[in-house]
């Protein structure tokens, strides 16, 4: 029974929303609220064993010293940093922690962290791809053949086509550019997603039949 | 060791200071770069245009700090955009991050809106727009496709108060506002998955007009979805944010930008260029030697 139950429960409630689906009532779109309700709640308990997870990792890895371990101690500061910051606000002139409101977001300190560390961190890390784009491009674009030859036609193309100095040729790149874009990307594009869109169904009905029993662990 | 050689073999360390110098270098220049709009950035700009004041633009903030420089100069031109005109807009961010993108930009364009300014001809007088009269910021709740889905039947289901911790009913602008049936459109300003539930969840079951801000990596993958009509419009990484800046006449960072990527490419396909030189050389040289 500890396996069957389960089983029963994604089926039925699997059947239940790909009929909900096509049904417009009243009380058909209220269990579907109730079970989006349940969804998030159950979510939620995801997030906390994600912090679990996090912190027991992180502690885990200060005590036996794995290699770079003492970064592992602004993980810490920063996951227990804004989570402090966050339910701590001023409020009718005084200081305090504020668990069920939304104060502490506008807690300054809770504001700074985000767009003097956070924004310039992941912004940085996300524009030094550019450099190693292009030392990439310098060592892999190589007409060796056909196909390489073609795509790194396409990459001129594409790079090219808002250049002001190309004169009378400037609008030829461009049109080239959109025709890729419209025409062989589109295509390859759609085949991926009617792919990707089926094999998602496949995958639902087998979940809901009980095929795939991935999601039990085995 | 022979000069193409030399070429092929470039350390990588000379191309990362290139490319820094370039770039310091065209950020500081005045050279402008001019941009013709396509008509799928166009299509979006003449949309919200024809919108009557009070109507409500829905703008999904779905991306963090990573992809800021591309997508933030998009929900600056469109916000202001729809403010000057007295269209009113509902913010989410349904990214881990994209609540403090979206509280940043709001503040930004709180400022930018307090200025008169005149775009395209017209002169708009300053005014400070006010949360929940002339926007209403929902914030963050995990599990997007969840609350795609919830917001259909009712924006009170997943955020019964807005970002501040205000209730929603005792907001002004959401009277009589429940759910996409009263928006003009969707506009997902994103760069990730989140996207991928907008068009499937949202848009494919809920049938709203809807457009796309993305990136530049991206964008591509998304015009399947405008052919087939379900977009009116994608903007594109940083070109589609300077072309929307230029329709709006509103310039501004991705203006800014496209100078620093215009050069940045130059060097990109000047370096292309020299590494398939050298590749050609060796490669005759082989052959020369019967290898």
């Amino acid at each position: 029974m500890r396996r069957q139950l389960p089983f029963i429960l994604v089926f039925a409630f699997g059947l239940f929303m790909i009929f909900q689906y096509f049904v417009p009532h009243e009380s058909s779109e209220r269990a579907y609220e109730f079970l989006l309700d349940w969804t998030t709640i159950i979510g939620i308990f995801a997030l906390a064993v994600g912090i679990w997870s996090l912190v027991s990792v992180t502690i885990e890895k200060i005590k036996l010293r794995k290699p770079a371990w003492q970064y592992s101690f602004f993980t810490l500061a920063g996951l227990f940093l804004m989570i402090l910051f966050g339910f701590t606000a001023k409020v009718d002139g005084h200081w305090g922690f504020h668990f069920y409101t939304s104060e502490g977001l506008q807690n300054p300190m809770f504001r700074s962290f985000f767009d003097y560390i956070l924004t310039p961190i992941q912004a940085t890390m996300f524009s030094m791809l550019a450099f190693f784009i292009a030392s990439a491009a310098y060592r892999a674009f190589r007409a060796r053949n056909v196909l390489a030859t073609l795509l790194l036609i396409a990459a001129l193309i594409m790079m090219m086509r808002f250049n002001p100095f190309l004169g009378p040729v400037g609008p030829l790149f461009e049109k080239t550019a959109n025709w890729l874009l419209n025409v062989p990307s589109l295509a390859a594009n759609r085949a991926i997603i009617i792919g990707i869109g089926l094999g998602m169904v496949a995958t639902a009905l087998k979940v809901i039949l009980g095929i795939e029993r991935g999601y039990m662990g085995k | 060791m022979i000069t193409y050689d030399k070429l092929m073999s470039l350390d990588r360390r000379w191309v990362f200071l290139f490319l820094a110098l370039v770039c310091v270098g065209a950020y500081i220049s005045s050279v402008e770069v001019p941009l013709r709009v396509n008509k799928e950035v166009n299509k979006i700009y003449n949309f919200i245009d024809t919108l009557k004041p009070g109507q409500i633009v829905f703008i999904a903030i779905d991306y963090d700090p990573s992809s800021q420089a591309e997508l933030h100069p998009m929900t600056y031109a469109l916000s202001e955009q729809c403010f000057r005109k007295g269209i009113k807009v509902i913010y989410t961010a349904l990214s881990q991050n994209g609540p403090g993108m979206a509280d940043q930009a709001i503040r930004d364009i709180g400022d930018s809106m307090k200025v008169d300014r005149t775009y395209n001809g017209v002169t708009y007088k300053g005014r400070a727009i006010k949360s929940g009269v002339d926007y209403v910021f929902l914030g963050y709740k995990a599990y997007f496709a969840i609350q795609i889905l919830s917001m259909g039947q009712d924006f009170r289901l997943p955020f019964p108060q807005d970002y501040y911790g205000k209730p929603l009913d005792s907001l002004p602008m959401m009277n009589g506002v429940r759910n996409y049936s009263q928006i003009a459109c969707v506009v997902d300003i994103g760069a990730g998955n989140i996207t991928d539930a907008w068009i499937s969840y949202g848009q494919g079951r809920f049938g709203f007009p809807m457009a796309l801000g993305t990136t530049g990596v991206m964008a591509p993958i998304y015009y399947p979805y405008l052919n087939s009509g379900q977009l009116m419009g994608i903007m594109g990484g940083l070109l589609g944010a300077a072309q929307y800046e230029q329709l709006c006449d509103n310039p501004g960072l991705a203006k800014d930008g496209m100078r620093v990527q215009l050069f940045g490419h130059m060097v990109i396909i000047l370096f292309i260029i020299v590494g398939n030189i050298g590749f050609f050389m060796s490669r005759a040289a082989k052959k020369r030697e019967g290898r």
